[in-house]
This record gives C-alpha cells, sequence and structure tokens, in this order.
C-alpha cells in the first residue's frame, strides 16, 4: 500500500521520527511558554540552558562516573539554581521595561554561556552513550525503533502533561495564573508572589536542562546544540501562541510530525517548513492558534 | 661660502642615504613580513583549524628564527565567522593599511574564493590552506593563490575511488544542502560510476540539521551499500551517531567525504570503526610527523589535524621563498614558491602547479577497531597512499586558463 508514491510503512516511521523530535519541541516550548506566561519574558537563553543540561549530564559521567538517571534528576536542579541566580540578580529588573530588554539581557546570556563551554570544550561536541537498560532497538514490523527513542517520547509526555496539569488544574497553578494577572491583589492574600516567579523561571530553564539530558545520547553534546534548536522553538511557541501551555506541547508534537513528513516528500524544505508555516498563523491568527487576543 | 657648501654636501649626502634605505625598503616592505591568518576562529569549523591554526603558524615563524634576512616576521589574525565579506574585508584592510604580504586562509570555501579576489587584485600571494572548494584552482584560479592541503576533487577520488574498488558498487549519498556539500556529492558521484559503481539515489538535508534520523531511514531503504556522508563537521558527527542508533552501519557501510581526526576523536572509535576517509596527512604517518605532533601536542593538548599541519608547513614554506628571493614582492615570492619543491613533515616532493594547486600525495585512511588502538589518538591505518599526479585535477579536466 502506497500514499503518494510513498509506502505506508515508511510513512509511519517517519510519523513515529517526526513524533520523537516534536516530543523535544514540546518540553522546549513549554518552557518557554511557562516563562513568558508568568515573567513576560522572553527566554533567549533557553538553547543555552537546554545545552547546559546535556553538558552537565556529560561532565557528571565523564568526571565524577554519576550515571544517565542521577544526571537526569541532578542536571535539572542545578541548571534550575543557575536559572534562579539569573532571575534574582539579573532578570528581575526588567520586569517592568519592555520585553525587549528582556530578550537583548537573555541573548547576551546565551552568547557568554556559549563562548565559555566553546573555549574550553570546543566545537566538535563530547560523546555521550545510551544508558545502559536503553540499548538495542525494537522492531516493530514497520520499523526499527531505538528503545531509547520511546523513552524520550513518553518522558517528554509524562512531564508535559503533568506540567499542564500543576499549572492548569491545582491551586498552585491557580495562585501562578492569578499572580501573572493581578500581582498586588495576590499578595494581599499573603501569596509570596515575587517568590513565585523567581521558582517559575527557575522550572521553566530546569525543563530545558531536562529536555538537554534527554538529547545528549542521542546528538553530540556539544555548545552549538541550543542554538541550532532554538530558532525552530521560538517558531513553535509563536504558533501555539505565547503563554499558551497547552498550545505549545500540542503544537510542538504536531510540529515534529509535520517536519518529518515533509523530510519525505521535499526534504529541502524541512528546516523551513515550520516558519512557512508560522508566516501562515500570524497572518490568519496573529495571536497563535491557542492564544488570547489581549 | 664655505659653509653653504658644506650644508649642501650634508643634505645631498643625507638624501643619497635616505635614497639608499628606500631600496632596501622595497626589498621587504615596512622592514616586516606581515602574515596575515584569517580563518574560522569560533564557529563550526574551529576545531579542525581556529586556534591551533593560529598556533602552528606561530610554531612555524619560532622555527624559522623569528625573523627573514633581518627582518622581523610579524602574524596578525581573525575570525571571519564564516561570513565572506567579513574574510574579504578584512583581507583589503590588511593589504592596504597594514601592509600583509601573504595571506593564509582557514577553512571555508566561500571565504576562501572570496579572499583569493581580493588577494589576487592587490597582487599579493594567497595560500587556502582549510577551504575545499575545487573552483579556487579550477574556474577561478588566480597567478596568486596556492591551494595547499587537499580540495573536493581529491577527496572524491581517494575515498570514492577506492571504496568501490574494495566492492562497494553502490552508493546512496546524504548531502548538506549548499554549495560545498553538492559539489562533493558531484564529484564522489562521478568517481563512482568511473569506476563502475552505481548511484541509486541521494538526500539533501539542511545545514546544521539536529535530527538525521529520517534522512537515515531513506538511506536504508534504498538497499545501497554505501552511505557516503557528502556533509561536514557537526553534521556527518550526527549523522554518523544516529547511523549507529537505528542500526543503518548494519547494513550500509559509511564513508564520510569530508572528515578530520577531530571529529574521529569526538565520536570515539566505537561509532567510526572501519569508516574510510581520505586527508592529506596524519600526525602517525613519519617520524617528523610525529615529532611535530608531539610538540604541538605539548601546547594544545590535542593531535594537530592535517589543516594545522598543512598551516605550519605553508608558512615555512613562504618564509623560506621569501628568503630565497630576498624580497617580499608578491610576484617574486609566487614564481620562487612555484620553482621550488616542497619537502618537509607535511608533504614529500610537493610542487605547486600553473594552477595553483599544491600537489602533493593524498592517504586513504581506515579508521581502527577499538582494539586495534595502541595509544591516545592512534585512530587510523593507512590502507593506501595515492600519489599527487592521480589525486588532483588533471590537466584534460582542468578549467583554469592559466594550465593551458
Amino acid at each position: 500500500m502506497e500514499i503518494f508514491g510513498i509506502p505506508i510503512q515508511a510513512m509511519m516511521s517517519q510519523l513515529l521520527l517526526g513524533l520523537v523530535n516534536g516530543s523535544f519541541y514540546a518540553m522546549l516550548s513549554l518552557g518557554l511558554a511557562v516563562i513568558f506566561g508568568l515573567l513576560n519574558v522572553i527566554n533567549f537563553a533557553h538553547g543555552a540552558l537546554y545545552m547546559m543540561g546535556a553538558f552537565i549530564a556529560w561532565m557528571g559521567l565523564s568526571y565524577f562516573g554519576i550515571n544517565y538517571w542521577v544526571m537526569l534528576v541532578v542536571a535539572p536542579l542545578l541548571v534550575g539554581l543557575f536559572g534562579i541566580v539569573i532571575e534574582k540578580t539579573m532578570l528581575r529588573w526588567l520586569y517592568k521595561l519592555d520585553h525587549l530588554y528582556g530578550l537583548l539581557l537573555t541573548f547576551g546570556i546565551t552568547l557568554l554561556i556559549e563562548g565559555l563551554f566553546r573555549s574550553f570544550y570546543g566545537v566538535s561536541g563530547q560523546p555521550y552513550s545510551v544508558p545502559e537498560g536503553l540499548g538495542g532497538a525494537t522492531n516493530l514490523g514497520f520499523m526499527v525503533l531505538p528503545n531509547y527513542r520511546a523513552w524520550v517520547v513518553a518522558a517528554s509526555l509524562v512531564v508535559c502533561f503533568a506540567t499542564w496539569f500543576v499549572i492548569e488544574r491545582t491551586k498552585l497553578g491557580a495562585y501562578l495564573r492569578a499572580g501573572t494577572e493581578n500581582p498586588k491583589m495576590v499578595e494581599a492574600f499573603g501569596v509570596n508572589v515575587p517568590l513565585m516567579v523567581t521558582l517559575t523561571y527557575g522550572f521553566g530553564v530546569a525543563l530545558a536542562a531536562f529536555a538537554g539530558v534527554l538529547a545528549a545520547p542521542v546528538i553530540q553534546v556539544s555548545p552549538l546544540m541550543g542554538s541550532n534548536l532554538i530558532i525552530t522553538v521560538f517558531a513553535v511557541v509563536v504558533i501555539g501562541g505565547m503563554g499558551s501551555i497547552m498550545g505549545s506541547i500540542l503544537t510542538g508534537l504536531a510540529l515534529g510530525i509535520i517536519e518529518g513528513l515533509t523530510r519525505v516528500f521535499y526534504p529541502e524544505l524541512s528546516a523551513t517548513v515550520v516558519f512557512i508555516i508560522m508566516a501562515i498563523v500570524l497572518m490568519i491568527r496573529p495571536a497563535g492558534l491557542f492564544g488570547k487576543e489581549k | 661660502m664655505k659653509l653653504k657648501a658644506k650644508v649642501l654636501a650634508a643634505a645631498v649626502a643625507s638624501l643619497a642615504s635616505m635614497g639608499f634605505s628606500a631600496t632596501a625598503a622595497a626589498q621587504i616592505s615596512g622592514d616586516v613580513v606581515k602574515i596575515g591568518f584569517i580563518t574560522d576562529i569560533s564557529g563550526l569549523y574551529s576545531d579542525i583549524d581556529g586556534q591551533g591554526g593560529v598556533e602552528a603558524i606561530k610554531m612555524a615563524i619560532a622555527d624559522f628564527g623569528g625573523n627573514v634576512n633581518g627582518k622581523k616576521i610579524e602574524l596578525v589574525t581573525a575570525d571571519h565567522q564564516n561570513k565572506a565579506d567579513i574574510a574579504a574585508s578584512r583581507a583589503r584592510e590588511w593589504f592596504d593599511r597594514e601592509g600583509v604580504d601573504v595571506l593564509v586562509g582557514g577553512t571555508n570555501s566561500a571565504t576562501g574564493l572570496a579572499m583569493a579576489k581580493v588577494a589576487t587584485e592587490k597582487k599579493k600571494p594567497f595560500i587556502s590552506i582549510g577551504a575545499g572548494t575545487a573552483r579556487l584552482t579550477n574556474e577561478e584560479c588566480s597567478p596568486y593563490t596556492v591551494h595547499y592541503a587537499y580540495d573536493t576533487v581529491a577527496l572524491a577520488k581517494g575515498t570514492g575511488g577506492a571504496v568501490v574498488k574494495q566492492g562497494g558498487k553502490t552508493w546512496y549519498f546524504l548531502t548538506a544542502d549548499y554549495a560545498f556539500g553538492a559539489s562533493l556529492e558531484n564529484d564522489t558521484a562521478a568517481v563512482v560510476k568511473a569506476n563502475g559503481g552505481q548511484v541509486l539515489g541521494s538526500v539533501k538535508h539542511p545545514l546544521s540539521a539536529s535530527d538525521f534520523s529520517s534522512f537515515l531511514l531513506q538511506a536504508q531503504a534504498s538497499k545501497a551499500q554505501i552511505l557516503g556522508l557528502a556533509d561536514a563537521g557537526g553534521d556527518t558527527i550526527n549523522a554518523i551517531k544516529a547511523a549507529n542508533e537505528f542500526g543503518v552501519t548494519k547494513t550500509m557501510k559509511l564513508a564520510g567525504l569530508l572528515m578530520f581526526i577531530n571529529d574521529i576523536h569526538s565520536l570515539t572509535l566505537p561509532l567510526t570503526k572501519g569508516m574510510y576517509l581520505t586527508d592529506s596527512w596524519y600526525w602517525n604517518q613519519s617520524d617528523d610527523s610525529r615529532a611535530f605532533a608531539k610538540r604541538y601536542f605539548a601546547k594544545m593538548k590535542k593531535m594537530p589535524s592535517s589543516l594545522q599541519a598543512a598551516d605550519y608547513s605553508a608558512t615555512l614554506q613562504y618564509l623560506n621563498a621569501v628568503k630565497a628571493a630576498g624580497t617580499d614582492d608578491g610576484d617574486k615570492v609566487m614564481s620562487r614558491l612555484r620553482s621550488t619543491k616542497i619537502n618537509d613533515m607535511y608533504a614529500k616532493n610537493g610542487t605547486i602547479r600553473a594552477d595553483g594547486s599544491m600537489i602533493h600525495d593524498m592517504y586513504l585512511m581506515q579508521v581502527k577497531d577499538p582494539k586495534d588502538s595502541k595509544t591516545p589518538w592512534d585512530y587510523y591505518n593507512v590502507v593506501q597512499t595515492i600519489p599527487g599526479e592521480q589525486a588532483f585535477t588533471t590537466k584534460a579536466e582542468s578549467k583554469c586558463s592559466l594550465w593551458k
């Protein structure tokens, strides 16, 4: 059986691979959406922090012999702490100013972090092998899927939907959302809003680091890995609607799949297709597919 | 009256002496031999050349004694950030204002072509080390350009030819979607066909793609024996990583069409064992290459790539030519370079042809099995030496107007 001249087996396998990439997009754009939604900051440093997550995992393994599973928890915590320091010392002075200032500051932080890693480790990258227990591959009939990729999809779906649940369906999430609508009122109820904002930023960047650790066995751990990905992720956030949690998750997954299909039908377009969709969405729905017009 | 005559005589004498020093200055312009080096120092190609290349050139200057015929040697360096316009404008500024006498060009073909144009206009030697494009010595050849280390034709003939002869008859290409990738694919495909092989298809991927799995599945579906990687740097590395993960390496053999030892180091041997690649130099190929590599390692804590070795060699050869010619005048140095055989730790009996290609042996390497690797950076077996005359463009193929 064939669809547009492509065997259905090949089609299925490309859909699945698209889903794997989509889970990375979803996780990264989710972090951006959370930060933008609650802090109103366009966090350009997201790619660099994703790269940091991968590098910390690599350092843990090669300097201290700490395995993947431990680093999957430790690296996001460390990067989250680093994010809190950034928020406490630099970002917080910019909330009252135009978005542009936050963007410039985080862009500067990106250059700084990437430059440091580049000067220490070069650009070729460091090898990180697939953790034990997830090596090998499973034959699904239509394709051979490396077990690790399946784990990536599962882990990112769990993390994404847990985040959505906490923010949209719990009391803590309600405080967070209220804090962004009317911080003075929420503070009057005795909620420590500045602390909440700090922790939110820490959580958002920890998500980026988590994605970084997940990516380490898949692609080479290199200082440039973040900047190769971040522009696409920003496009995903714009398509989904800035600040929309569910929007960014679903858009991330969907665009991964669309990109995967483009690779079969017209590979040359695969790097551009996300931006074409972005342009179309901006023309029809300027606030993004899931965003609310203000 | 007598006094006036004395003053006049003194004036004449001083004028004469000034005139004399002016002729001396014409031999070594500005009383200094200035080498300009422009390469990628911070981007995706900075590991194979970059700061290591700067260090190699510094070593060459120090080994030469720091001066030529009593005139000091100076080095200026710049990062072109892989942008051709930055490379060209920096080169122009150096020639016009800083009195740079020779330009050494690092990685990236687009910047190489741009710098070659400026150097030709200024009649100064341009020694291209890291650029791969064969256009430098073909359509765009120049009497001032020397293409020193390698080009896409030599890589294609080396790896393409050898792999087909070893039985790899059917090919599929994974190609970076820009000028360099296309020319590497075309050159290799031509060699494969000429040797009786067959190209079953190709897929183009965007530059700096982060995921290669879809492309690899397409390659695997072609049932070709050989997967030719017509890309470079991070793209090649990530493609090889994914090929191992998806089991593509079990059904296809990989052939890296442009790979450097830094790529192998970064991927590690278990992922690359058995791969073929062509390079102009390997640190562990002879006693004098090992001696150089050891000194380099002491400074950089890495083994030199072929490009860094070529940076060293080209600088030494240029300085030798200046010394022998007694001048840093572009034309005279170029004719001296062309008439001298190059013999050093990088090349044996190398010659610079009329089209600007430095003709030297190339080497077909196979990456070692981890269990055969005895010391750190012991990565290759040299399986074949490809004589210079066979490795590069032949006179019949050449489109260079200077070589007819």
